[in-house]
């Protein structure tokens, strides 16, 4: 072969090169790609900020004060914002700084808790609904509907009423009312996705049941999921806020922040700072919530990629 | 004459719905000898896509059900197996590969995952092994860079290459039998005749029998042995591919070859057939394409053809066929009663 053949040969194989080089674009998993999506959003950013505080101050807050939650200086009663006090004193003179620390664990602790178990009997109930179809379906489906019918920080207040008051009661009682709102999802996603030619494709070369559900259903439904738990996360913590203001969540003297907003109701003229901390905490925290799940909802939905 | 791996009698597959019985197979009898390419062809409608459903007992159950009939596989009754036996069957001994390549994967894992999970179901593999022979298979079907390609996603992928891919998973087993439901409806010409090209030459070296949906008459032309000629839910004509295509004798098959456009005719405006197939309902009167066929007399909007056999393996569902009617075996007697 003479050098200008050669040369010639080299030529038409370049366009062909370049096409390879130009196809092989980074693999991207569907996961890595969310992720990428969701640090674009500057307020889910922001969102995901405030609960990483939340977070920080839960584990470390404590440590930097002198005080314990329920330590009672009577001489330092309703103290304003100051260098001992950062954010004040309540009106048997405990931290509040302290309180709202030891309280964010509380609340990161009941909305994790409350929408895992809502989560978990939330999605089985709803594969099975949705999977199996029929008089299951019928039956799971009219029970959700029956706890759908009750305003659900009333129906919180029943379950309570029945299990009596307390920390650990409130965050099942949570957990109960959330169920249905993750069933009826996850069961509108089965039965959309049951209906799928992949899943179709799966029976087809003779997958069991179980499997299509862990392979193919469940993945394919995790979007949604994701984007509910996390905003339940915030509905969660508010009705664990709600069921403490009336008295039905922690008992005195855990700092729930519902239960100190309601302590501190009395004061709200006179030292307003007891209000405002424990209310202010409640609105981040579940306004971090929203704005990540929000953000989760624009990363995981394959209509609003550019 | 080579053995039958399939064998469908008299099936009958209906959907009992809130608007009543619908009876979308009612009566198919079918056959696939090993190593052969055998097409249904139909309209939309027909009771194609029911009929190969039924075969691999996925008919959405309800509403769907088999009523009668039996499915014979390689000496088995599809029908009287059990749901576990079943899936022992599916994917490993008849394979089926669908019309949408674009939705058969699941987006969310890579072709080797789905690959990879689709061989561990029926053969006793470790991962790494079943990677391998992941990425043999792709190559096996014509895949270039099938060592990238497993590690990609279906979005990835044109819908040939996707095709391609499922093709690779029902070939994973070394089936007896694929069942393709309209494998290259949704790809583009060149795409298709690339496609109809693997699935020959995979019949050929695998000797594995194919059963090919389709509405296309062309891609039947291209690659099928025998032709079954479909209508609202009844086997119409069946003979070879050549018989069917050069001397039709039912006349929704003639009519089905006039509708192909013709290279020669310029100008001319495309024949169709008029009207659309009948709902199939359980007490139809006549034949079902009376009200659409240019032959139709009395006699056909009074009763039902049967099936008239008309030569070896050939077989019209018309009046007009009575007189060429060949003396049949007392089996198939049966079969024209229906």
């Amino acid at each position: 072969m003479t050098i200008e053949e050669k040369d010639h040969k080299d030529q038409r194989l370049a366009p062909q090169q370049q096409l390879l080089e130009d196809e092989d674009i980074e693999v991207v998993s569907p996961f890595r790609d969310a992720v990428r999506q969701l640090r674009k959003n500057r307020m889910a950013v922001a969102g995901f900020s405030v609960i990483v505080f939340f977070i920080l101050l839960g584990i470390f807050g404590p440590l930097f004060t002198p005080y314990t939650y329920d330590g009672q200086v009577l001489t330092n009663r309703l103290l304003p914002p100051s260098a001992e006090n950062w954010l004040g004193t309540d009106d048997v003179g405990r931290d509040l700084f302290t309180r709202v620390a030891y309280g964010a664990r509380i609340s990161l602790m009941v909305g994790f808790f409350a929408v895992t178990g809502a989560l978990f009997f939330g999605t089985i109930l709803g594969v099975i609904s949705g999977y199996y179809g029929r008089w299951i379906d019928m039956l799971i489906s009219r029970i959700f509907d029956i706890l759908l019918a009750f305003p659900s920080i009333l129906l919180a207040i029943a379950i309570v009423a029945i299990l009596g008051p307390s920390l650990q009661n409130a965050l099942i009682a949570i957990a109960i009312i959330n169920i249905p709102i993750f069933g009826r999802l996850v069961r509108s996603k089965v039965i959309s996705l049951r209906e799928e030619e992949f899943v179709m494709a799966a029976r087809a070369q003779g997958m069991k049941n179980g499997r299509i559900v862990m392979h193919h259903i469940l993945p394919n439904s995790l979007a949604p999921i994701i984007v509910q738990a996390t905003l339940g996360f915030g509905t969660a913590i508010l009705e664990a806020a709600a069921l403490g203001f009336l008295g039905l969540g922690a008992k005195a003297p855990k700092p729930e922040w519902g239960k100190m907003l309601a302590d501190s109701r009395d004061f709200i003229q006179l030292a307003p700072w007891t209000l405002i901390v424990p209310g202010l905490s409640i609105m981040l925290v579940v306004l971090g919530f929203n704005l990540i799940g929000d953000g989760l909802r624009d990363a995981l939905d394959p209509k609003m990629k550019n | 004459m080579s053995k039958r791996v399939l064998d469908i009698n008299e099936l009958h597959t209906h959907f009992f719905t809130d608007k009543g019985e619908i009876p979308a197979v009612d009566g198919v009898s079918l056959n696939v000898s090993e190593g052969e390419i055998v097409g249904v062809v139909g309209e939309s409608g027909s009771g194609k896509s029911v009929t190969s459903l039924s075969v691999m007992q996925l008919i959405p159950n309800p509403p769907g059900k088999i009523v009668s009939g039996e499915i014979m596989f390689k000496g088995r009754d599809l029908v009287q197996t059990s749901l576990k036996q079943m899936k022992k069957i599916r994917g490993n001994e008849i394979a089926m590969i669908f019309q949408e390549p674009m939705t058969s994967l699941n987006p969310l894992f890579t072709i080797g995952n789905q690959l990879i999970e689709a061989i561990r179901i029926h053969n006793k593999m470790g991962k790494g092994e079943a990677r391998q022979k992941a990425v043999e298979l792709l190559e096996q079907v014509g895949i270039p860079r099938a060592n990238d390609i497993v590690d990609e996603y279906p979005h990835q992928l044109s819908g040939g290459m996707r095709q391609r891919v499922m093709i690779a998973m029902a070939m994973s087993c070394r089936p007896d039998l694929l069942i393709a439901d309209e494998p290259t409806t949704a790809l583009d010409v060149t795409i298709q005749a690339q496609i109809l090209d693997l699935m020959r030459q995979l019949n050929r070296d695998l000797n594995m029998a194919i059963l090919l949906i389709t509405h296309d008459l062309g891609v039947i032309a291209e690659i099928c042995d025998r032709v079954v000629v479909m209508y609202a839910g009844q086997v119409v004509e069946e003979g070879t591919t050549r018989e069917i295509l050069k001397d039709p004798q039912q006349p929704y098959t003639k009519g089905l070859i006039r509708s192909l456009p013709d290279m020669k005719a310029k100008n001319q405006k495309l024949y169709s057939i008029p009207g659309t197939v009948p709902k199939p309902k359980v007490d139809m009167v006549g034949c079902r394409f009376a009200p659409r066929c240019e032959y139709a007399f009395d006699r056909c909007f009074a009763e039902s053809p049967p099936l008239y056999h008309i030569g070896d393996n050939r077989t019209s569902r018309c009046f007009l066929n009575e007189r060429d009617q060949r003396e049949v075996a007392s089996h198939d007697e049966t079969v024209i009663k229906g």
